[in-house]
């Protein structure tokens, strides 16, 4: 019998994941670190960070690339978590079943680029984009025509793995990792593709994309302790620790995936997600949208707030967000809300943006087959006003069915995904 | 399935404001071309826009580069035509798909920096000094690509749920191809789709020119450029469009002004005689029968010419039309405006079905496949 949910769709299985961190290349590796409470947070050492207000991120500075540049590093950080993820689905490597949805951060040409052009330009006075132009147009830069333009990554993804038809780039800000699911997501439920390539990935820790978010006051400057800059939930919490990761998730119509014979690591059962217009930057104080989109995650799975074990986070560690995800989780999970296990792996990873809500699907789904669930670190000095149960410091064994993972983001973005051992 | 259609447009650019003016365009000559601002290059300037009509706070406007201003005045035309634009509680529950790209930069900002970091004794604290000294601190979010969806939230108050596609030309076919399909499952009801595209800023022009693709002589159109080497001319405007559930449409007493049959997208090897085949085949697919095609051509050398030999022979009676001779080439927003003005040609009763395609300038191809509304 076809295996359907219970408003009748198709039920979407979970059958492949890879995810890239700072605390790990790949899922073992990551997983071990964020159940052992580490972080991957560092003094920035890729470029200099004299003058600059916040000098600690979580970046992957394993990896040879090169140019490197935010383009280049997401995109070696997709391939690497797509290829972890493909290669445990069993799917073939190179002809992959379905469609491409990647999550990617907006790219732009980057300074040592516009320096190359400048430099090659011959102008000794002061440099216009006139002069950039000149440069370009002796033709010796094609290769950054294609580096920085926003279809490259996905363009590159859908060749190595062989996806079908026209591969989807996007970006809800900080939800952009939880979208790129619900897109594949959808995809399966209309009978479109079988199987669908969902990919979140991110590595744009350079010196303007950090200045752009520290001019915004976003980001900790808690810099002395790099480890411990990242606190959600605490009271001394003062802003997001910018990191870099990769996640990928291969979805699969379960009835297909059990025809093949695929080993089902858990199923996507309800995405929600709802805008706001209420500010480019802030979230409305009231928490409605939040709320309403954790609700339209739990109503799209068919089920009651009570059926969830256990919520990763949005848990920026900024002093907006961290409030109202607690007021809207709150809101909707009632008095139970005291004893719902709600954790941040931000706290060890940072704020992955683009890629956050796809590595945080792997890490739902690794707690679920695990029961274990990942701490918030750094959790000394609770914030009152958030009297939460946050997993803090130390991970937990738990028997955890059903999770719900929040992801908000900057222009009132809202996107919510629970995830299951099993359809209910 | 639920059939979708559309029931209101928007559309600003060279060519002017709405759809009568764009109607026009496909006649004219050629469109306003600027081809001394940003000499050798030209580009097609959005017509001047009085904003304050459909962007009413000044505090607003102030907050978004033009790429955002001319997407929300355009989401804002769409709207009216509608009909929907008073009706709060039906937008709190429309969706939003933008395709974009990212905003504008700082470009006096990013020369006195180039100049400066010759001569610096520390070239990586000069930049992160200036960076933090000099960018203003909201320019971030003139740039963040989906924030002109969250742009159009909070002027238009569309707050169901945004997402932002992004990647070049085909970002503006899958964010049509993505609406359609989620209308016709009954996933939702409405949605508001579109791009938006400013041309008249040199970072753009910058990173076509590094991949060759800019044409570089006083305007041509589209079809005659590949014979004198190619090339796309930027333009700057912007397109949306109120797609809906005929039911939905219906139950509100809305005018359909077309209905969308079909819409496909993909991204096929660049080899020559590929273009061709592709377009080809979507046709076939699509079922086309067109007695017009509006075509997101670019100009560029190859794939234009594979294109031409396409849709002669799709449909060799039809009207062929370049959206780039009316408005220049937009992008992202290049899909959603060929859509608009093939809408406005069926609901003017000048077509009866028509065909849009949109072949990237580096990369994808599509079509969409519009009828009557009955």
């Amino acid at each position: 019998m076809a295996l359907r949910d219970n408003k009748g769709r198709p039920l979407v299985a979970v059958t492949g994941m890879g995810v890239v961190t700072s605390i790990g290349l790949g899922k073992d590796e990551t997983w071990g670190a964020v159940t052992s409470g580490k972080s991957g947070i560092k003094r920035i050492s890729r470029f200099p960070t004299e003058g600059l207000r916040t000098t600690i991120a979580g970046t992957i500075d394993t990896l040879d690339v090169e140019p490197m540049s935010a383009p280049l590093l997401s995109e070696r950080l997709a391939m690497l978590a797509a290829d972890e993820a493909v290669g445990q689905s069993g799917l073939p490597e190179s002809d992959f079943p379905g469609a491409l949805f990647i999550a990617v951060p907006p790219v732009e040409m980057e300074w040592p680029q516009r320096e190359a052009l400048a430099e090659a330009s011959g102008q000794d006075g002061d440099i216009t984009y006139r002069d950039l132009l000149k440069a370009a147009s002796t033709g010796k830069f094609k290769a950054w025509h294609d580096l920085f333009i926003f279809g490259t990554v996905a363009d590159r993804v859908a060749d190595k793995f062989g996806t079908r038809g026209s591969p989807i780039s996007l970006s809800t800000a900080c939800s952009s990792g939880a979208t790129a699911i619900q897109l594949g997501v959808e995809a399966i439920r209309r009978g479109e593709t079988d199987a669908a390539l969902c990919i979140g990935t991110d590595g744009s820790v350079n010196p303007e994309s950090l200045v752009r978010f520290s001019l915004l006051s976003a980001l900790s400057t808690q810099n002395e302790n790099p480890e411990t800059a990242s606190k959600p939930f605490s009271k001394n919490r003062d802003g997001f620790v910018m990191g870099e990761g990769g996640a990928a998730l291969v979805l699969e119509n379960a009835d297909a995936a059990r025809a093949r014979g695929a080993k089902i690591l858990g199923y996507v059962l309800g995405c929600g997600e709802k805008g706001d217009g209420f500010h480019r930057t802030r979230s409305s104080p009231d928490g409605a949208q939040g709320i309403a989109a954790i609700r339209a995650a739990l109503d799209d799975a068919g089920l009651a707030p009570d059926a969830i074990d256990y919520i990763n986070a949005h848990g920026t560690s900024t002093p907006e967000n961290d409030k109202m995800e607690a007021m809207s989780c709150t809101a909707v999970f009632g008095e139970r809300m005291q004893k719902v296990p709600i954790s941040s792996n931000k706290s060890m990873i940072g704020h992955t943006l683009t890629a956050a809500g796809a590595v945080e699907a792997v890490l739902s789904l690794l707690t679920i087959a695990t029961g274990r669930i990942p701490p918030t670190i750094n959790h000394t000095l609770p914030d009152p006003t958030i009297p939460l149960d946050v997993v803090p410091n130390v991970a937990r064994d738990a028997n955890v069915r059903y999770v719900l993972s929040n992801s908000f983001g900057f222009g009132g973005q809202n996107t919510c995904l629970v995830f299951g051992a099993e359809p209910k | 399935m639920h059939d979708v259609v559309i029931t209101g447009l928007g559309i600003v650019s060279a060519a002017g404001e709405g759809a009568e003016a764009h109607l026009a365009g496909l006649t004219s000559a050629s469109p306003r071309t600027d081809i001394e601002t940003f000499a050798p290059y030209p580009v097609h300037p959005v017509m001047p826009l009085d904003y304050d009509r459909q962007i009413a706070k000044k505090s607003d406007q102030r907050q978004m580069e033009p790429w955002q201003k001319l997407g929300c005045y355009a989401a804002g035309l769409a709207l009216d035509a509608a009909g929907v634009k008073d009706d709060a509680e039906l937008k709190s529950r429309m969706h939003l798909i933008v395709a974009a790209g990212g905003g504008e930069r700082d470009y006096g900002v990013d020369g006195q920096i180039l100049t400066g970091l010759r001569q610096a004794d520390n070239p990586g604290v000069f930049l992160n000094e200036h960076l933090m000294g000099d960018l203003r601190p909201t320019l971030f979010l003139a740039q963040l690509s989906n924030l002109l969806a969250g742009n159009i939230s909070i002027v238009h108050g569309v707050t169901g749920a945004s997402r932002t596609f992004m990647g070049e030309e085909s970002s503006g076919i899958d964010a049509i191809r993505i609406a359609q399909a989620r209308i016709a499952s009954g996933q939702n009801d409405i949605f508001l789709v579109g791009g938006s595209y400013n041309a008249e800023r040199p970072d753009v022009l910058l990173i076509y020119e590094m991949g060759g693709f800019l044409w570089k002589q006083p305007f041509r159109p589209v079809w005659n450029r590949p014979a004198e080497g190619g090339g796309m001319i930027l333009g700057s405007g912007a397109a949306f469009l109120v797609l809906e559930s005929r039911e939905h449409a219906v139950a509100r007493g809305a005018k359909i002004l077309a209905r969308i049959a079909g819409v496909t997208s993909d991204r096929g090897r660049r080899q020559p005689g590929g273009v061709t085949q592709a377009l080809k085949a979507q046709a076939d697919q699509l079922g086309a029968k067109p007695d017009v095609i509006i075509s997101g051509a670019t100009g560029v050398e190859g794939i234009t010419e594979d294109e031409q030999a396409a849709l002669t022979a799709i449909a060799p009676n039809a009207a062929i039309y370049a959206t780039g001779d009316v408005i220049g080439h937009t992008m992202e927003a290049q899909a959603p405006a060929g859509i608009a003005i093939a809408a406005a040609l069926i609901a003017k009763g000048q077509s009866n079905e028509a065909l849009v395609t949109s072949v990237g300038h580096r990369r994808g191809e599509g079509s969409v496949r519009l009828t009557r509304a009955s």
